[in-house]
């Protein structure tokens, strides 16, 4: 019991906060692939798809991502399939993460004046020419900062599937301090590693925000 | 001469609100026709169910031997066919001037990329911008841009051009560029409809006017009936616009 908090504790830290980082882009992937989906669902000319994907948007984003992680973790024990912790907590996140993506996505794809799809429908080009040729580009362009915004949440988010039991770094931290009981300087260690992995991407979303706003100023 | 652009009985609502109530007109190969009238009339409304970007709700409607009221239309068959320029130039801003001449003819007719330069020159060649092949949209004047959408359309070769109040963004001195280089179509042969409020080029350069009014073909003839309206309401416009 108790003991003091060394070098080998710090590198226990430092391995989970290699497996937050995995898992954040294995959420982030996923996530991303399936936003995308999501995305092109929610823009369909077809109203049965808006209407199907906006309830799955609805749907995830009014569930609190630990219940995503327990049905898919216990539920999907329950009836036989067993998944891994980091595959569980990698699929519940990417679903949670198909659903904002797409809709940040979605905003950012509408934001593109509808001339754009006239000019190039007027041009005999089809509706995934149009998109893949001329709306996404404009669309990437406003999207890149709140989707660096949002990895950021992503990236704190992961803390949550400690509770299926995969150490990343709030469990390792947890299991550390269960061994010592030094609460504060081992989760302030823990936070500390967090904001270390947080604020340059945050700082990025910032920056890039700011390229854009001066962007649109000089076009205008 | 035969029609390449014929519409009858035209009608068209957005909801409750009919804004077609019932145009027929023709256009012959090499005509070159000027749409007139207040706003709202449904000078672009008509205009644009000719390239199909408004859907009809009832008449016959046949450009280019494409039948728009059959569901056997080939929608990109069509619009290779019909050539569209907006008022707001509608350029793709991420693009170059090149790029946004090429797109189309890369994508749909597949021209291979050793010749989309060539393309783009030979276009910006006919609205006299060739300098600008590599700028961007947002470096150009809104004169500029707009023949560069100009020359965009050409490039598809399109055998009917439709012109939505192309000068209205414009400064005086920024239309007469335009105005010109639609001209030169005009006298190249190039079959036009040109939504406008330039009285002078519509009776320069248009074969016909069509007066819109309320939704229907209210009064048509050649250049000189601007000078000698038959409606009250022809008359009224003209009054009020000069
Ligand atoms: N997408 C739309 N939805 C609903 N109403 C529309 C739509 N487009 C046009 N209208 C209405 O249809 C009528 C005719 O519009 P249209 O744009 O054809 O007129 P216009 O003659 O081109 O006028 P302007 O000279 O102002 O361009 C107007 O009353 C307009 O409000
Ligand atoms: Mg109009």
């Amino acid at each position: 019991m108790g003991g003091s908090f060394t070098v080998n504790h710090f590198l226990y830290l430092l391995q989970g906060v290699g497996w937050t980082v995995v898992l954040s882009a294995l959420a982030f992937a996923l996530g991303g692939v399936a936003g995308f989906g999501v995305m092109l669902l929610r823009t369909a000319r077809s109203a049965l798809l808006r209407r199907i994907s906006f309830l799955y948007v609805q749907l995830i984003q009014g569930t609190p991502l630990l219940i995503l992680l327990f049905v898919v973790y216990f539920g999907l024990g329950v009836v036989g399939i067993e998944l891994p912790p980091l595959l569980a907590a990698g699929v519940s996140l990417m679903v949670y993460c198909s659903a904002f993506l797409g809709e940040i996505w979605r905003g950012c794809v509408e934001s593109v004046p509808r001339t754009q799809w006239e000019a190039s429908e007027g041009l005999a080009l089809t509706r995934w020419q149009t998109l893949v040729d001329v709306i996404l580009p404009q669309a990437a362009r406003i999207a890149t900062p709140p989707t660096v915004g949002f990895l950021v949440q992503v990236l704190k988010s992961t803390s949550l599937a400690s509770v299926v039991g995969f150490v990343e770094l709030t469990r390792a931290a947890q299991v550390v301090n269960n061994s010592l009981f030094t609460p504060f300087l081992v989760f302030g260690i823990a936070g500390v590693l967090y904001f270390a992995l947080c604020y340059p991407l945050s700082r990025w979303s910032r920056s890039l925000e700011r390229k854009l706003n001066v962007g649109r100023r000089q076009a205008a | 001469m035969s029609a390449v652009v014929k519409l009858h009985d035209i009608h068209k609502s957005f909801g409750a609100i009919e804004v077609l109530k019932g145009v027929s007109f023709e256009i012959d190969r090499g005509e070159v026709v000027a749409i007139i009238g207040r706003s709202g009339s449904g000078k672009s409304t008509a205009l644009r169910c000719i390239n199909r970007l408004e859907t009809i709700q009832s008449g016959t409607l046949e450009v280019c031997g494409h039948r728009l009221d059959q569901p056997t239309l080939d929608l990109r068959a069509l619009r290779q066919d019909v050539g569209m320029v907006f008022q707001s130039y509608n350029l793709f801003p991420h693009l170059t001037v090149e790029q946004n001449i090429t797109l189309a003819p890369r994508r749909v007719k597949r021209l291979p990329n050793s010749q989309a330069r060539a393309l783009a020159q030979e276009s910006l060649e006919r609205v006299g911008l060739a300098e600008k092949i590599d700028c961007y949209p947002e470096q150009l004047s809104g004169g500029q841009q707009q023949r560069v959408a100009i020359a965009r359309s050409l490039a598809m070769q399109p055998k009917v051009m439709l012109f939505d109040e192309v000068t209205s963004a414009l400064d005086p001195q920024l239309t007469g560029e335009v105005l010109r280089v639609m001209e030169t179509l005009a006298q190249g042969g190039m079959t036009m409809a040109v939504v406008t409020h330039e009285m002078t080029f519509a009776r320069r350069v248009a074969d016909r006017v069509i007066f819109m009014h309320q939704g229907r073909v209210w009064e048509t003839g050649p250049g000189e009936m601007l000078e000698n309206p038959q409606t009250p309401e022809l008359q009224a416009f003209l009054s009020n616009g000069l």
